[in-house]
């Protein structure tokens, strides 16, 4: 019952004429009205039985379809998994059509992130104005890069001045995080300006291979640790941006979290065994934004981190982390189409088996969500403050973040994404990543300069000069995490400074605390929590899976040092992500 | 004449099946989706529709001869066929399947 029309068609004439819509349906007699009424409406109609079918066209025209219509009950794949499954790799919009019009059903559709929920039989007039859905999107997706954009270059001036001087007193390394630093800047200028306009929220698409490999992407650092730098820097896909990584980060963890929960098993090994193929098929499920609550709040490494990553790496704007998470994935998408096969990195793997650190995850792709997240926080977190914050235990942020001080600079991305240990290698990766998101970038590229030169090779040393060597690799992988991932890279980085520097979990719990502290908006302290856990992972599977216990623990101390307000910013930067 | 008669019986039964509540506004529906390009979409449709009802009664004949009945996989098929019968607008046999189901709920067999 496939029939393909052209897909290819542009439909920016007249719009909503022209929308490109699969409809899936295991009845034929439907099928057959339905495509006759989308017909009517000027659609472009493509019909399908069975929900595989479905997939494989889906993802054999990337971007060949703009909206998905699929009825709940069929016989090879349940609705809601097909819907889950979209989300997570195309980020279409799926409306779902059923007989039943249960409140239950109704809800349980929203929840897996339908955009509409329609009662058969459907009238034409219903169908006519599906095209609002995907208009939507679009507009969301938009007004993320926009958002992101604009606090990236927020961040780069701020950061240009205020973090780049105090990194420079800060760190050792001024002089090469500073130089790094105008390098990044200047490149995220004109990144930025490029990206914002190049990027037009290409919608990347997260064939089968691109989520495998985000998959194990995540594996391999370690549920936990994983953040959207590391990842980006793992998977070593070029042209996919933070913001992409992170909002599919997102997803996945709410995908994950739903898992756990219906398996009511907190481990990482079932999580991460579905990783792969539950990945494969509910990628949409991965509903970042309930799994960003869930991982927020959820003990398990693996759903924790993934809050914390996903929440970092989304957007800067933090609200609308669960959109936005989609949303910072679709726009990277649209630079390069970057298929994310992520092998979805099995939360639960335990985190020491998972770090493996010397993968630098480019940083700023993977780190597409802390990309997003640094610019929004770019504003409010100086990278240079960071450091300070973190310190601030002692208050001296400065002093303590010598090493820190690079850190900071990854706060920038208010990647807190702490749960990801990625590893600062991955930040060195991050060269790799630069395509993206220049947004990013200009906050978090300083950061990294700065803060991460941490190469590839973990910093086992606790001591400043692995840190300052991390903020070394830092900075190097800023430069080429310049766009995206950059706050990520650099947090990472500095985590990973960090732990260099603090022998103990505590040291970075105080990080933790002072980013946290010295973030207002509060979603920095988050980003730089998590960075630095991140960054102890990476260079010490060992502290990492300390870390990742610090890091929980620093965030939730964040949350009792800061105030409420700041508590709630740490959230909503989580979620953000 | 003769056409005009065939039309005019067309027509009162088309009206009288609306009146009994066999057909609902989704028949409407489908006609208005016929035009000049498909010119018998509606016949198609049904023709269709009484294909595949075809083929989903005969299984539920076979459910429905097992003993114990299968209320679940009944109820799925009551699902189906009220799906179908609702795509052409078939009201009462919609209304039926939604009492057959009541009825397998209820582990009612003899409903």
């Amino acid at each position: 019952m496939m029939e393909n029309n052209g897909f290819s068609s542009p439909r920016n004439d007249s719009f909503p004429a022209g929308l490109r819509v699969l409809v899936v349906d295991d009845d034929p007699t439907w099928l057959k009205i339905l495509e006759k009424m989308l017909k009517k409406c000027s659609y472009e109609v493509t019909t399908c039985g069975l929900a595989r079918d479905a997939l494989n066209l889906l993802r054999e025209r990337k971007g060949g379809y703009d909206i998905v219509i699929s009825d709940v009950y069929m016989p090879d794949m349940d609705g809601f998994k097909l819907l889950e499954q979209v989300g997570l790799e195309m980020d279409l919009p799926v409306i779902m059509m059923s007989v039943d019009g249960e409140t239950s059903r109704v809800m349980k559709g929203v929840q897996h992130g339908a955009c509409d929920y329609l009662l058969k039989p459907i009238r034409m007039k219903e169908l006519r104005n599906i095209w609002q859905h995907v208009l939507r999107k679009k507009i969301h997706e938009v007004r993320d890069i926009e958002t992101l954009e604009r606090v990236e270059s927020f961040q780069m001036t701020r950061n240009g001045s205020d973090q780049y001087e105090d990194g420079h007193v800060l760190c050792g390394e001024d002089l090469t995080s500073i130089k790094k630093r105008k390098h990044i800047e200047s490149k995220h200028d004109e990144k930025d300006t490029g990206d914002s306009i190049s990027t037009k929220k290409a919608r990347v698409v997260w064939s089968v291979d691109l989520h495998q490999k985000f998959v194990k992407a995540v594996n391999q650092i370690g549920f936990d640790k994983v953040g959207p730098k590391k990842i980006l820097d793992m998977m070593n896909v070029p042209w996919l941006t933070r913001e992409n990584v992170a909002s599919h980060l997102q997803k996945y963890r709410l995908y994950l979290s739903r898992l756990q929960k219906e398996n009511d098993f907190k481990n990482p090994a079932g999580g991460i065994k579905q990783s792969d193929s539950p990945l494969r098929d509910s990628a949409g499920s991965f509903g970042s934004q309930n799994s960003i609550n869930l991982q927020h709040n959820d003990v398990s490494n693996g759903s924790y981190r993934f809050s914390g990553s996903s929440l970092v790496v989304h957007n800067g704007d933090p609200r609308s982390h669960d959109s936005d998470r989609k949303r910072l994935v679709s726009t990277p998408v649209e630079e390069p189409k970057r298929t994310f096969t992520v092998n979805v990195p099995n939360p639960c793997i335990p985190r020491s088996s998972q770090m493996e650190f010397g993968h630098p995850l480019a940083p700023p792709q993977s780190e597409v969500d802390f990309g997003a997240l640094d610019s929004t926080f770019p504003t409010k977190y100086p990278w240079c403050g960071i450091p300070e914050i973190q310190l601030k235990k002692e208050h001296n942020p400065l002093h303590l973040n010598d090493e820190f001080s690079h850190l900071p600079l990854p706060g920038q991305k208010q990647l807190t994404q702490a749960d990801y240990p990625q590893p600062a290698p991955a930040i060195s990766s991050a060269p790799s990543l630069t395509p993206s998101h220049n947004e990013y970038r200009s906050n978090v590229n300083h950061a990294s300069s700065t803060a991460i030169a941490v190469d590839s090779s973990p910093i086992q040393t606790k001591t400043n000069v692995a840190n300052h060597q991390a903020i070394e690799l830092i900075s190097k992988s800023t430069p080429s995490l310049e766009n995206q991932g950059f706050n990520m890279n650099s947090i990472t980085e500095f985590e990973s400074s960090r732990k260099n520097i603090n022998l103990g979990m505590l040291p970075f719990t105080t990080l933790e605390e002072d980013l946290q502290v010295c973030w207002v908006p509060g979603d920095c302290y988050m980003n730089l929590g998590l960075q630095n856990i991140e960054v102890l992972e990476y260079f010490d599977p060992g502290l990492i899976t300390d870390v990742p216990v610090n890091l929980n623990d620093g965030l939730r101390f964040d949350y009792e040092f800061n105030d409420p307000t700041e508590y709630s910013l740490i959230d909503q930067s989580l979620f953000i992500a | 004449m003769e056409r005009n008669q065939l039309r005019r019986q067309v027509a009162l039964t088309r009206q009288s099946l609306f009146d009994q509540g066999f057909l609902d506004e989704q028949f409407i529906q489908l006609e208005e989706l016929q035009d000049d390009a498909n010119p018998n979409f509606v016949e198609e449709v049904v023709s269709l529709h009484y294909r595949d009802s075809a083929r989903l009664i005969s299984n539920i004949e076979k459910a429905l001869e097992k003993n114990p009945l299968d209320f679940n996989k009944l109820d799925g098929y009551m699902h189906q066929f009220k799906g179908s019968s609702s795509s052409i607008g078939a009201k009462k046999v919609k209304a039926e399947c939604t009492l057959f189901r009541e009825y397998c709920k209820a582990g009612n067999g003899e409903g």
